[in-house]
């Protein structure tokens, strides 16, 4: 059987489970970027966000375009390793269960 | 703890946001079948009222001003169309229509239209416009090759049809005008029908 702990804490949010979905399959994503797929408010996301830096799994790149403030977030290899086995767990879990 | 249901439901939720996130699925069918209609009446017009005809590669008819005018006319026509309806849909489905999938949607297109536009403005110069349908086809087509990764997988066909059509009249050049009024207005149309019976309904 699997054990429940296979699956990683910081993907219990559905929210952080979504940000890695987007950042999967995309180079990088704005913070506006981001809200407007997740459909989130700001302090939400950005709680969310903090979250998935902290535990290594995204990458923040801070810059200016057009002197406005605009922050880029992409996945590290990391997180794409955790986010992977996320859903192998995911698959396994619900195979077993068939 | 988490039940069956829920991995069920976490699983469904990210294949969405992956598509959601890279792929700009507001494009309506409508916009293909309003652009058909466009081509069709333009080719036309063309045709039996300006007496535009191109036989041979080197062509210069005396209605090459009007032309040109009528083939931008549709041009701005298909456009604001496209972009009406997207987001006529994309307002349906609570998505913007400029955000960050229709830019990259828009940045896949650019090189190959722009390359095929800069190409047409030297054909029409030099006087080579025989060259002009079978070219628009061919550009048209590589650029929907191009971007189809970021929207309906069907526009890779579309693509596809366009630059064999493309190629094909770029060999028949007496019937450049008939090719491309099969490209921009009959497959236009046969798409725009295909998209709105697969997803709008």
């Amino acid at each position: 059987m699997i054990s429940i702990n296979g699956l990683h804490k910081a993907f219990e949010s559905r929210i952080r489970l979504a940000i890695m979905s987007a950042l999967a399959v995309n180079d990088s994503l704005d913070f506006s970027s981001l809200k407007e797929f997740l459909d989130v408010t700001d302090g939400n996301l950005a709680t969310h966000l903090k979250k998935l830096e902290k535990e290594g799994f995204i990458e923040v790149e801070k810059s200016f375009i057009d002197n406005k403030p605009n922050t880029k977030y992409f996945m590290t290899p990391e997180g794409r390793e955790a986010f992977d086995e996320h859903l192998n767990v995911l698959e396994k879990i619900i195979k077993s269960q068939k | 703890m988490k039940e069956e249901q829920d991995y069920i439901q976490d699983i469904a939720e990210i294949r969405s946001m992956m598509e959601r996130s890279s792929k700009f699925l507001s494009l309506s069918g409508w916009a293909g079948i309003m652009a058909g209609m466009y081509a069709l009446a333009g080719a036309w017009i063309a045709n039996t009222v300006l007496g535009f005809n191109p036989e041979e590669i080197f062509y210069i008819p005396s209605s090459l001003p009007k032309v040109i005018l009528l083939a931008l006319l549709i041009l701005i026509l298909a456009l604001a169309t496209a972009i009406y309806f997207s987001w006529k849909k994309g307002h349906k489905n609570g998505e913007k229509i400029w955000n960050a999938t229709s830019r990259r949607l828009l940045a896949n297109m650019a090189i190959p239209l722009l390359a095929g536009g800069i190409l047409i403005v030297i054909l029409i110069s030099k006087g080579l416009i025989g060259l002009i349908a079978p070219l628009t086809l061919l550009f048209y087509g590589l650029a929907l090759y191009n971007a189809s990764k970021f929207t309906f997988d069907e526009v890779k066909f579309l693509g596809m049809i366009q630059v064999g059509l493309g190629l094909i009249s770029s060999w028949f050049i007496e019937y450049g005008l008939l090719f491309w009024a099969v490209g921009f207005g009959v497959v236009h149309i046969a798409y725009g029908i295909y998209i709105h019976l697969k997803y709008e309904r």
